[in-house]
């Protein structure tokens, strides 16, 4: 096992090498540095000098991949590209263009991120995994069909109408919670449930959908008549083994997403005013604040690489005839 | 007790200790729904809210209105505007008295007052400022036993548990002297604060550009370290004595003045550059770009840019009066009843980050937020027409007591002719008439009232009212564009437009000797979800006159690259006053100023001869009936060559609680929140009324959900309870 971890984590470093280069080039095809200065200097009174002061200041007057200029070795490593990166693989993300510590700003932020992302993703998986077993209970009937229908409309609308419509009702209508803001501590429940309540809500739809088709699969196998030959409740038969066989195709699904919970959601976090990593990224890049994107992007992606990475080791627990090696 | 037995005992009691929890958090407000902690109730609070972070609160850095709302209330430069008298009016606020400029000549012999412009070399102005100003509390001035600064050379060890200004122990004051003025001007030629003005700045004050280049030197032999202004000479400013300071300005520059009103002027203590120029406090961003320091009635005491900046009073602000003097109707309408009393009157302002206008709407509805603007979605809500055409407040907005206070902003947005164009630019009599045909085609008013809500006045020239040489009016019409018609202006017909096309070489759009249809550029960034409607109506305006319009849209950067170089052909652009100086709107046209080639502002690359002449002529004069009628020349010949479709003033639309008092929409002044007074028991009484909560549908829901999960529990039963028969039977 160890090995096989060691191993993963060695991939990882060509993975995040590329990631690197592509952000680089995706971020200066689309803007130069002249470009990023403009953006940062403003529209008033900005002259040639002061852009290239800007640049300089920041290390974007470097060449991007080989340094003419430079001499040995120096010519790769006094350029844009190894110089920024090199920080990142020792998450040193440095600063951003607007002069604040990226490292401490994602310390900051993660956390109102986390309050919004792990409330929703646990009682949403336990809401729709209990939902899906509920239909697939009643298969064939009315009340699987009324859910079907009931969670296809719920898929159909949008995320955002969820979020401006429970503000309405919940926050403006009935007067219940804040409709936006954010507070430490144990204050920040008030702020989180209407999110959290609505975050759950608008993901019951597909989640439940999705689990009632892995469990349909399941009840269709040998094990699940052998059990039912046995004499098994039909409860029994779809908590203990339905469930725990089930547990691949959901890990899969819910296991590479939990590193990425880190990293929020853009719309609720806008709407409810939550102070989180969910727009960081969106407007790192409207501002065109190379910095952070990168930062983010190479977080991103070292989180992702956890997520399957967690996926993997967590297929050995459910399963025991999975042997990583 | 198995196992299981426990883990749903922990579940249960979870949940019991989360409703607890939030009962207990509830119960502290007096509304459930209140985005704030428990607050005392008459206490002067405002409640605001910003949008985005801003980007720099250092003066030398920070050049846009989201910033100045912050550190307009904390730094303090030498003038200020009166808060209530109109047009705009200059008055000292640090100063002891606004300075009068005396003018030298080359040999630096003192000249006359009223010496012509050309013997002009330098003018001089003494700033004298008043005694007693304190500065806020910072550790930056605390000083340990031996009386020297506490917080310099800090290790990581003294800085342990340290990560807000906040953290730091020891705090102190001292005294505003005239060297903070000068080491502030200093800054603007720092390179590494890029300040937006510096450019700007070399132009008239004598030795800026000489310091620059001596602080780069320095920076280039250590670039860690602090550069300590005070060793570093500019020749243009200097300390007369400790409450007196003065700037050498090149040739005659009246607008100077209001240079000194904005907080580009503001002081700087060096103890404060000297802090936070520790790399250690820029790891934890403690900067200057993030933590104000100031002489002013408020200092940033929460500086969490992902959510809440709070600025409080500042316990040594100076004496402070609100106006005895305004317009006439402001006496009428309260706004002279505080006269004369001690600013601030608030105690505090909180400002949320809120991003979206949805959710800001509603909680201002509710009484949480204590003012407004009005955003497209929300306008018929809150606002009405009446028959003459005003904006009134909606019934449902009257009825909560609230007050709508309009005024039309010193900006300018406009559709602008690339005049270095070989089709639409250019002096000719053919580019001219297209130049003006298109004029007449393109409706503002309409465009005003699709697009903006009717938030917007036509505009007759680059000169918004509240400037000095506006003229309203049959007078101040743009007759190219408008006729003068039962006393108001009327735009000229689409005849008028055809035939100028026509006498321009382009008949029903078509060239008159190639035969081929005229198809003009449009350079745009238009990447919003409004902008799709509004290339079509642009598209449109062209169609009605036979002309064919193509939209070329692109990012900013690629935009601000072909306005450069000159390739786009018409392009919109707007403007904000710096300073309500008409030099300030017409230097937009002034040749020199070209942004082809010169990176300048004038983004038509408009060249008039005539124009430039009488330009350097109004720039120095004083406003008087005679620089009046210069400006009107000036004017008229903008309107005959027509390098722009003058586009429109945008009006600002605010709305304020009945608690909230003091509101004059004051454009130029960006310390305006001392003067405002609320009254919070006012304000606790209606939120109170406004947000009772209301359960019923909560119990109603409960029921349905009971009478959901009821049948399924029956059905399992059921179910089981069946499949036992089966296997019994």
């Amino acid at each position: 096992m160890l090995n096989y971890i060691l191993r993963r984590i060695l991939y990882a470093f060509p993975i995040l090498v590329g990631v690197n280069l592509i952000t680089f080039f995706l971020f200066f095809v689309v803007n130069t540095p002249d470009d990023m200065a403009r953006m940062h200097l403003g529209m008033k009174h900005v002259t040639e000098e002061a852009i290239e002061n800007w640049k300089q200041e920041r290390g974007y007057d470097r060449p991007l991949l080989w340094n003419e200029s430079a001499s040995g070795s120096e010519k790769l490593t006094e350029t844009l590209i190894i110089s920024e990166s090199l920080k990142l693989f020792r998450f040193d993300f440095g600063v951003a263009d607007d002069g604040r510590n990226i490292g401490g700003d994602i310390k900051q932020r993660m956390g109102p991120s986390l309050a919004i992302a792990v409330p929703i993703f646990l009682i949403g998986l336990f809401t729709n995994i209990t939902f899906a077993m509920l239909m697939v209970f009643f298969r064939a009937t009315y009340l699987d069909l009324s859910g079907v229908v009931l969670t296809v409309v719920l898929m159909s609308i949008s995320g955002l109408f969820y979020v401006i419509g429970g503000q309405f009702v919940v926050g403006k209508l009935m007067h219940l919670v804040p409709i936006s803001g954010y507070e430490g501590g144990l204050g920040a429940f008030r702020f989180v449930i209407l999110p959290v309540v609505i975050g759950v809500i608008s993901g019951i739809g597909s989640g439940t959908r999705w689990y009632r088709t892995i469990f349909l699969e399941e009840m269709g196998k040998d094990y699940v008549r052998t059990a039912r030959a046995k004499g098994l409740s039909e409860y029994r038969v779809l908590f203990h083994h339905v469930l725990r066989n089930a547990m691949i195709p959901i890990l899969t699904g819910a296991v590479v997403v939990l590193p990425l919970l880190f990293m929020g959601s853009l719309i609720t976090e806008s709407f409810f005013g939550i102070p989180g990593l969910g727009s960081y990224t969106i407007e790192a890049i409207n501002a065109q604040d190379f910095a952070i994107v990168r930062a983010m992007v190479f977080l991103g992606a070292v989180l992702y690489i956890i997520g399957l990475l967690l996926t993997d080791l967590s297929y050995t627990l459910v399963d025991p005839r999975v042997r990583l090696s | 007790m198995s196992s299981n037995k426990v883990k749903k005992g922990g579940i249960v009691a979870g949940v019991v200790a989360a409703l607890f929890v939030h009962l207990l958090s509830i119960s502290a407000h007096a509304n459930w729904n209140s985005p704030y902690p428990s607050e005392v109730v008459d206490e002067q609070v405002l409640y605001s809210s910003f949008s985005g972070r801003p980007k720099h609160l250092d003066p030398a850095r920070s050049y846009s209105s989201n910033e100045y709302t912050f550190i307009g209330q904390i730094y303090e430069p030498p003038l200020q505007y009166h808060y209530l008298k109109r047009p705009y009016k200059l008055e000292p606020l640090v100063a002891s008295a606004i300075p009068e400029a005396y003018y030298i000549d080359r040999d630096g012999e003192r000249l006359a007052d009223g010496a012509a412009v050309e013997d002009i070399a330098y003018s001089i102005y003494e700033v004298s400022i008043r005694e007693g100003v304190r500065y806020q509390p910072h550790p930056a001035f605390a000083r340990n036993d031996s009386g020297a600064l506490r917080y310099v050379e800090l290790t990581e060890d003294a800085l342990s548990g340290v990560e807000n200004l906040s953290d730091f122990p020891h705090n102190n004051s001292r005294l505003l002297t005239a060297e903070d003025y000068v080491y502030q001007i200093k800054r603007l030629a720092h390179p590494a604060l890029h300040s937006p003005i510096f450019g700007l700045m070399t132009e008239h004050i004598v030795g800026l550009s000489d310091l620059r280049e001596a602080l780069k030197g320095a920076r280039e032999k250590d670039s860690s370290g602090w550069l300590d202004l005070r060793k570093f000479p500019l020749e243009g400013v200097e300390v007369v004595d400790a409450h007196t300071y003065r700037i050498k300005i090149k040739g005659k520059y009246p607008q100077f003045l209001y240079w000194l009103a904005m907080p580009f002027f503001a002081p700087m203590p060096w103890e404060v550059d000297q802090f936070h120029a520790q790399p250690l406090l820029q790891e934890r961003n403690i900067t200057l770009d993030w933590y104000p320091v100031g002489t002013g009635p408020f200092m940033l005491t929460v500086n969490n840019p992902n959510r809440k900046m709070v600025l409080e009073r500042n316990p040594n602000y100076h004496p402070d009066y609100y106006p005895v003097e305004g317009e006439a109707k402001d006496r009428l309408s309260g706004l002279l009843d505080d006269g004369g009393e001690q600013i601030p009157f608030l105690d505090r302002i909180e400002f949320s980050l809120e991003k979206e206008t949805i959710p800001y709407w509603n909680k201002f509805l509710q009484g949480y937020y204590d003012s407004s603007g009005i955003s497209s979605d929300s306008f018929d809500q809150a606002v009405q027409f009446s028959s003459s055409g005003e904006a009134e407040l909606s019934r449902e907005m009257e009825k909560r007591g609230m007050r709508l206070q309009t005024s039309v902003s010193t900006s300018i947005f406009y559709m602008g002719f690339n005049m270095a164009d070989p089709v639409i630019g250019g002096s000719s009599e053919r580019a001219r008439k297209l130049r003006q045909a298109i004029s007449i085609a393109v409706d503002y008013e309409e465009y005003i009232s699709i697009f903006a809500n009717g938030r917007g006045i036509p505009a007759q020239g680059p000169l918004p009212a509240g400037i000095f040489g506006h003229q309203d009016g049959g007078e101040g019409i743009n007759s190219v564009v408008y006729q003068w018609q039962d006393g108001r202006a009327r735009r000229r017909s689409l005849e008028e437009a055809k035939r100028l096309l026509a006498e321009a070489g382009y008949p029903k759009g078509r060239d008159r000797e190639s035969g081929k249809p005229l198809t003009l550029y449009f350079d745009v960034t238009a990447s919003g979800p409004d902008d799709k409607a509004r290339m079509g109506w642009y598209r449109k305006q062209f169609e009605k006159i036979d002309l064919q319009l193509v939209i070329r849209n692109t990012d900013y950067n690629r935009f601000q690259d072909k306005m450069l170089n000159g390739n786009a052909q018409i392009y919109l652009w707007g403007w904000n006053a710096d300073y309500p100086d008409p030099e300030n709107f017409l230097f937009l046209l002034y040749g020199p100023n070209a942004k082809m080639g010169k990176n300048g502002e004038n983004a038509s690359n408009y060249d008039s001869a005539d124009f430039n002449r009488l330009f350097e002529r109004m720039k120095n004069m004083e406003n008087s009936p005679e620089r009046q009628q210069v400006i009107e020349q000036m004017t008229a010949l903008l309107q005959e060559d027509a390098p722009w479709v003058w586009g429109f003033h945008p009006k600002n639309f605010g709305l304020y609680h009945a608690w909230y008092r003091n509101t004059k929409p004051n454009l130029m002044a960006n310390n305006t929140l001392k003067y405002v007074r609320l009254n919070p028991v006012e304000r606790a009484r209606l939120r109170a009324e406004w947000n009772r909560p209301v359960l019923w549908p909560l119990w109603g829901g409960g029921l349905l959900l009971l009478l959901l999960i009821v049948p399924a529990w029956l059905g399992i039963r059921r179910k089981e309870r069946s499949s036992l028969r089966t296997q019994e039977g």
